[in-house]
């Protein structure tokens, strides 16, 4: 039934993100600084989800993401789903994958690290990709999901 | 070893650790060589330590080098707001090596890979500290005479002691036997006794200092600081269960020594320093050689 809601508004050519943690969205469309696309994009929260409770779905016309690009986005939603849509229909499915090194995107937990005092890209090693634990590679502090924050 | 940065203790490895303790006991033998014959070093001390500094410094004019620099910020152009950034960018093109003490962390491994020059860091905040971690492992190897399976006790902050880490990250090369005393809130924070496990290295817990310590080989004292405590009756009571008293040696192996990386506050009680087990003070004349073999090497004059 959800799928049939989703074919009423598809898209002819583009790429669908599913299953975003609904209070993660706005994270995702900042990581993935959606605000500079001119295509069409459509955002849809709070959908019911058995995973997530609440999930949220971003489908984008004519936009198809690298794998490098994409994987920044596993930090917020480790269990996204995209479908890549040709002529109306789904030709390739993807699932995110935490990469080993994180560039920019997190912000170090720890406040006296130099780079949250000076204008700095942050730089991660990640140690667990599992438990999602983030190593900065300057202080070698850990960052973990609690309190994970984003560049806007 | 030429030319590289030595910002923490896991950026060298353990054949190059040895290196650096054989190059020290050279140093030990004869201390004044002037093997950097003029050049410049800046030493940067963003934030004040009296016996980093003239440690450095003192290894630097017995090798023959020059020093400039500051041992303050509020002497720098950082009361002017110049960022880092700036200040390495700069300073690199007046030095052949640069020696940074910084209170923030990371910020020497950011020096490093913004100067042209190698940087070797003397403290960034409570992250590493590597040329104490190094002198300590010199001065367990002269008393010593080996660094391989030691029993190594560790007594006071071991949550906020950055030396301890380095220590701990460095002595597991060599299949250490590891004991921690501490206060409930000062105890070994869990990533690092995850890696012991993950590598199979023995550690056993404790809060009692007055249990016995005849099986040590290093007892290595740190000072609990007020500042990490945020009921200060729970500090006062803290600071005097973590006190080494000379009675408390008594059962001691002769060959055991007590270490600290100084300053010291209470923690080893002044009846100590006139014992055999007293190391504390040698330690810090260890730091020159170790410091001088640290620089020879990186300069690539040994």
């Amino acid at each position: 039934m959800k799928d049939n809601k989703l074919e009423v508004s598809a898209i002819k050519d583009g790429t669908v993100i599913d299953h975003i943690p609904a209070e993660n969205l706005f994270k995702v469309i900042n990581i993935l600084r959606l605000e500079q696309i001119k295509e069409t994009i459509t955002f849809g929260t709070n959908f019911q989800s058995e995973k997530l409770g609440k999930k949220a779905i971003i489908k984008l016309a004519n936009v198809f993401f690298k794998d490098s690009d994409i994987n920044r986005i596993a930090l917020v939603a480790p269990a996204a789903k995209l479908n890549i849509i040709k002529d109306y229909k789904v030709v390739e499915k993807k699932v995110v994958e935490v990469p080993d090194e994180i560039q920019g995107i997190v912000k170090c937990v720890n406040p006296k690290c130099i780079t949250n005092n000076e204008r700095i890209i942050t730089k991660f090693t990640v140690v667990d990709r599992i438990k999602i634990q983030l190593r900065c590679h300057y202080c070698e502090k850990i960052t973990d999901p609690e309190h994970l924050d984003t560049f806007r | 070893m030429k030319n590289r940065s030595l910002v923490s203790i896991t950026d060298f490895s353990k054949a190059e650790y040895l290196k650096i303790l054989e190059i020290a006991s050279e140093f030990e033998k004869n201390s004044y060589q002037n093997l950097l014959n003029g050049k410049v070093v800046a030493t940067l001390f963003f934030e004040p330590s009296t016996r980093t500094r003239l440690s450095f410094e003192s290894a630097i004019n017995r090798l023959g080098g020059k020093v400039i620099g500051f041992s303050d910020a509020n002497t720098s152009s950082v009361t002017k707001g110049e960022t880092l950034y700036d200040t390495i960018k700069v300073v690199c093109n007046y030095a052949e090596l640069i020696v940074m003490r910084h209170p923030l962390e990371g910020s020497a491994r950011y020096a490093s890979e913004l100067s042209k020059v190698p940087v070797i860091n003397a403290g960034d905040g409570a992250n590493q500290h590597p040329t104490q971690t190094l002198l300590d492992l010199y001065s367990i190897k002269k008393t010593q005479g080996k660094l391989e399976n030691l029993n190594i006790y560790m007594v006071g902050d071991l949550k906020y002691g950055r030396t301890v880490h380095s220590l701990l990250m460095a002595l597991s090369e060599f299949k250490a036997n590891f004991i921690f005393i501490s206060p409930d809130e000062l105890k070994m924070p869990n990533e690092y006794k995850m890696y012991l496990n993950k590598i199979g290295l023995k550690y056993q817990e404790s809060k009692d200092i007055n249990e016995s310590l005849n099986t040590a080989d290093i007892v290595y004292m740190t000072r609990v600081q007020k500042e990490r405590f945020s009921d200060p009756i729970e500090y006062e009571r803290t600071k005097n269960a973590y006190v080494l008293k000379n009675e408390m040696l008594a059962g001691c192996k002769k060959t055991m020594r007590v270490l600290h990386p100084l300053p010291r506050v209470n923690e080893i009680d002044k009846d100590v320093d006139t014992s055999n087990f007293a190391y504390y003070f040698e330690q810090t004349e260890n730091g020159v050689y170790i410091r001088q073999a640290i620089i020879a090497l990186i300069m690539g004059c040994k």
